[in-house]
Order: C-alpha cells, then structure tokens, then sequence
C-alpha cells in the first residue's frame, strides 16, 4: 500500500461515515413507512428532492439557512405526505399485503414521473446548490478534515434517529405505531385508531424526507432527477439494516456510506454507485433479512 | 368467428407491410417503426410481468445487453443475423445469471432486485463505454430505411406470436397457475421457479432482439442509452396502460403510449410524462385491466342495453 493510500484513507473513513448518516435519515422515513403501512413508497426520493428544494428557496429568497430553516420544512414536507395519502395511499389501505406492497410501488413510480416533471417545469434542470457563510469552515483533527456542514448534517441525522426511537418508546401513538406494526388487527381491536396510525407514520416518513433533503441541498445539491438515486440509496440501505430497528437502519447507512468511499478510493469515483448495489444484491440472495437483522419466521 | 379472426389479422399485417411502399413519408415509417419496437418491448416485458406476476423494473438490462453485443458484432462485421442472435442470447444468460437467485426471492424484492442490476449495469456501460456510437462510413452510405422496418415488424410478429402460443400451451396455463396461487401451483407438480425461469428467459429473449433491432436500426447513440431505466418504466407503463396479462393489451398500450407520447411531447414538450404519470396511477388504483377492461366494461354497458330492449319488445309468454 503507497503512502498517499495511507494517508487518505482516514479522510476517507470519516467522509464515508459522515455521508453514510445522510444514507441512513433517507432510509429511517422509508423504513418507518415501510414497517408501519408496508406502503412501498418509491416516489420516496422525490420527496427528498422537495425537501431540498424547499431548503433551496428559503435560503435563496429569505436568506434562512436549512439548519434554521428545518421546522418550516418539515412543516412544509408534512403537508405534502398528508395531501399524498388522502388523495392517493389512503385507497392502497385496505388491500392483503402483497398486492399493497406491488400497488403503492406502483403507484410510487408514477408519482416519481410526476413530481419530478412538476419541479423540472417549476424550477428547471439545473442543479441548485446552497453556499452559506460557514459552508467552507473545518476543523482539522490529526490531519483529518471535518467540514462544519457534513458534522451539523451528521448530528442533525443522529439526533433524528434519536428523537424517532424515543418517540416510537415513550409517547402513546409511538406505542400505538409499534402495535400495528407487530400485528395491526390486534392492534385494532385494542381500541388502536389504525387508520390514523397508518396517517401518522405516511406524514412522518414524508418530513424525515424532508429533513433529509435539506441536509442534501446543503451538502451536495438538488436537481429534479435525483428521486431515484436517493430512492435506491434508501432502499439498499433498508434491505442492509434489516426491518424493524431503526437502529440498524442507520448503521446500514454508515455501512453503505464507508464501503462507497472505500471503493471510489480502491477502485475508482465512477464504481461508488455501483458497490452499494452489488452489495444489496448479495444481500438480498443471501441473507434477505438483512445484514444486521435477525431472522424473522 | 375464428376465420374472421384469422383473417383481419392477415389483412393487418398485409396492410402493415405495404406501407413503405403506398408512402414515401420518411416521418412516417420512422414513427410505426417506434410503434413497433414499443409493442416488441410491452409484449415481452408482459410474458414475465403479465402472466406471472414478477414485476420488473429491470428490462432495460436486457435491452440494453441486446442492443451492445449486436452494436459491436455486426458494425465489426459479422451478418446481421448472427449478431441479433446473439445479441439476445447474452440478454439470455444474463436473465437466468439472476434469475435463478433472484426467483428465491418473493413479489417485490425481484422488482428492486432487477432495477439494482438494470442500474449496475447502467453505470457500468456508462464508466466503459463513455462515448457515442456512430455507424461506420460505409454502413452509413447503404444505409436503406426498408429492411428496417421489416425488421421490426417481424419482430414484433414474433413476439406477440410466441406469448400467444404460450398462453394456450400447457407451459402457458403451468405459468399463470404459479401467478394465482404458488403454492397450490406447486402441490399440483407445477414447478414454480422452472415456469418463472421459461417466462424470464423468453422475455429478456424478446426484449434483447428488440434491443438488437435498436442496435441496427439507430445511426448513432450512446451506448449508454439503451441501458437507462426508461426503458423498464416505459414497457411497465405501457403494459399497464394497455392491460396488463392480455395478449391485445400490450399492443394496444404501445400503440396508445407512442401516439399520445408524439401528440402530447408536441403541445406540452417534456412534460408529458407528467399525463403519463397521472394515467398510471389513475389505472393502477381504478382500473387493473387497463384500456382492455375499459373497452369490455363499454361493451358490455351497451350488450346490456341492447338485451334489455330486446327483452322489452318480446312479448312474455302466457303474459
């Protein structure tokens, strides 16, 4: 191994790592949709995509940051996931669960054709990226660079992981949300409102988009065609966690993060896109579970 | 009934084929011939995701596979023939390479199994071959527009051709028995995995063929192009649209999707994919057969008018 391999290897890790949280909040709303309604949303990356163009035109017409201007986001993506299910998933409720899971694909893949045509006619092709006064500042630590952005974006990733797994123990409709996902007719006959339950995690899944696609805008940037590659990345990163812990999701994300940097540094920046997929792919033949989950019968 | 059946469809293929010779309109053949391909790639993409329910999103694999082996074979100067022969058969292997793992795995992981290797392969052409391929000066100067057409339209022929002695063979009902219920297909001596791998392996056939025509047909594209998820979207979205599992329905679908996609990409530009999504979601949660269930519904609307009256004007016996 040459020096210059040596040295960046560390930088490498910390990078991998710190975009991998990024990987794993797109998949947390993805999971939670998932896990709770099994909705297969896959217009999920175009949600995203909203939430970063949200962020884009608040700080581009207000000058509000997307780290201050987050709660007007969620707010924002909240709207747009309840506007989505009253007019479209809310039909998909009723169905037995494969043809729900088949179906909201489905339908998912329209709405992605959708929205993504809606903001290239709003906002044109052109990719937008958000520059702030402290988006050049880093810290260096033992020859390690740790760009300030990439370190909010981590801790505001961390932190909603923290907030859901909090949420999801402490609070009556957290409670209410893990009975239905352990068997929603029980749950129901508990005296559960499943309905509003299914409501509740379709929105929330919609505002961690949200959240993850400032933390987007500001980090990379947003264009209209990025849905599907942020659909994928959350998909791999679901199908790497395992369901059911969102824990797992998000070391799923720092996985599929490290092991894309690690490859780009090894092999190559064009292959980085690839290895997450071969990796899922594996994973899917080999220990559909998932890598990090426990073997449900 | 069957020979009026057999006989409008020799007249629609005769018609078809005299085309290119009552029009000189380059436009014109151009857009059947797009027809054409869009009917080969839904009617292929159907023999696996009409009859036995695995949803691809991946087809662009196979299409893409079709169109660069072809490519590469026949403009370095192998017969045309062989090239697209084939061109389909890596379209072949490849679909059994992943179909065989792939088919352990259950409804919607085959779906997002097929588009992450649509994808990887996606990006690997793209990382490999990163340019444009332009037909060599030679071809150019022979270049002839007729052979292509045929081209196409035999294709097409022998597609809808093969899915329809499928669907009435033994093998055909075996496939859709394993689509209703798998496990009573199974209890039953019906292999479900052999049947999915017969339809798989016939589809990634067809659509690597159509892939080939694309190859031999296009004066110059990246080889990037064929291999771009649009492809799997457009015959999924085509299927749908026409009616899903139906012989008709894909054909229908094509021809429907190539017309309102010209008509449409004319007055609305690149937004007509937004009709097209509004379309799919609108058939997906209301209407599951497609344009084919429309047309039954209309007709059977109007069959239960026409009974009725006739009902009314006999006159009841005894009454």
């Amino acid at each position: 191994m040459d020096i210059y391999l040596l040295q960046a290897l560390p930088q490498n890790l910390v990078f991998g790592i710190l975009v991998g949280a990024l990987y794993g909040l797109a998949a947390l709303g993805l999971s939670l949709v998932f896990g709770v309604t099994k909705f297969l949303n896959v217009a999920h990356g175009e949600l995203l995509m909203i939430g970063g163009y949200a962020s884009f035109w608040i700080f581009s017409l207000w000058g509000i940051g997307p780290f201050l201007s987050l709660p007007l986001n969620i707010l924002i993506l909240s709207l747009i996931g309840l506007v989505l299910y009253k007019l479209i998933f809310v039909r998909m409720v009723k169905l037995d669960v494969e043809n729900k899971i088949k179906n909201t694909m489905l339908v998912g893949f329209g709405l992605s054709l959708i929205l993504q045509n809606l903001a290239i006619y709003f906002w044109t092709a052109d990719d937008r990226g958000i520059t702030t006064f402290y988006s050049a500042e880093a810290w260096t630590f033992l020859g390690v660079r740790f760009p300030l952005v990439r370190l909010a974006s981590f801790a505001v990733a961390f932190i909603c992981l923290i907030a859901l797994n909090i949420y999801l123990r402490k609070t009556y409709t957290g409670r209410a949300i893990r009975a239905t996902v352990e068997d929603w007719e029980a749950a129901s006959l508990m005296g559960i409102d499943v309905h509003k339950v299914y409501l509740i995690s379709f929105v929330s899944g919609a505002a961690l988009a949200g959240i993850a696609g400032a933390l987007v805008s500001i980090t990379f940037s947003v264009n209209p065609f990025m849905g599907m590659h942020w659909t994928l990345k959350a998909l791999v990163v679901m199908v790497l966690g395992g369901l059911g812990s969102f824990t797992g999701t998000f070391v799923g994300g720092i996985l599929l993060g490290v092991t894309e940097s690690a490859t780009a540094l090894l092999i190559g920046g064009n292959y980085r896109e690839i290895v997450g997929l071969v990796l899922f792919l594996l994973i899917l033949i080999f220990r559909p579970q998932g890598l990090l989950g426990s073997k449900q019968r | 009934m069957r020979i009026l059946k057999i006989s409008s469809i020799v007249l629609v293929i005769v018609l078809l084929a005299s085309l290119p010779f009552v029009t000189d309109r380059d436009n014109l053949i151009n857009l059947v011939i797009l027809i054409f391909l869009y009917i080969t790639l839904a009617s292929s993409w159907n023999i696996l995701g009409g009859y036995t329910g695995q949803i691809s999103l991946g087809h662009a694999a196979f299409f893409g596979l079709g169109s660069l082996v072809t490519r590469l074979l026949w403009t370095g100067g192998s017969p045309l023939f062989w090239s697209l022969l084939a061109g389909s058969s890596v379209a072949v292997l490849f679909a059994l390479l992943i179909g065989i793992p792939a088919f352990r795995l259950k409804g919607v992981y085959f779906s997002i199994g097929t588009l992450a290797l649509a994808q990887i392969l996606n990006i690997t052409v793209g990382n490999v071959f990163p340019v444009i391929s332009s037909l060599p000066v030679d071809m150019l100067a022979t270049y002839q527009l007729l052979p292509r057409y045929f081209l196409f339209l035999a294709i097409a022929i022998i597609t809808i051709a093969s899915s329809y002695l499928l669907v009435n063979s033994r093998l055909g009902l075996g496939i859709m028995a394993v689509r209703e219920e798998e496990d009573a297909a199974e209890s039953l001596g019906v292999s479900a995995i052999r049947h999915k791998l017969l339809a798989l392996t016939l589809s990634a056939f067809f659509t690597g063929l159509a892939g080939g025509a694309f190859a031999y047909y296009h004066v110059s594209y990246y080889y990037q192009f064929p291999f771009t998820p649009v492809w799997s979207f457009d015959a999924l979205t085509m299927v749908f649209i026409g009616g899903v599992g139906t012989i008709i329905g894909p054909i229908i679908g094509a021809v429907f999707f190539v017309l309102l996609r010209e008509y449409l990409a004319l007055n609305l530009g690149e937004y007509h994919l937004i009709v097209f999504g509004v379309l799919f979601i609108l058939v997906v949660l209301f209407l599951p057969g497609g344009l084919v269930e429309a047309w039954g519904k209309i007709r059977k609307f109007f069959g239960k008018q026409r009974s009725l009256k006739k009902t009314e004007q006999t006159p009841q016996p005894g009454g």
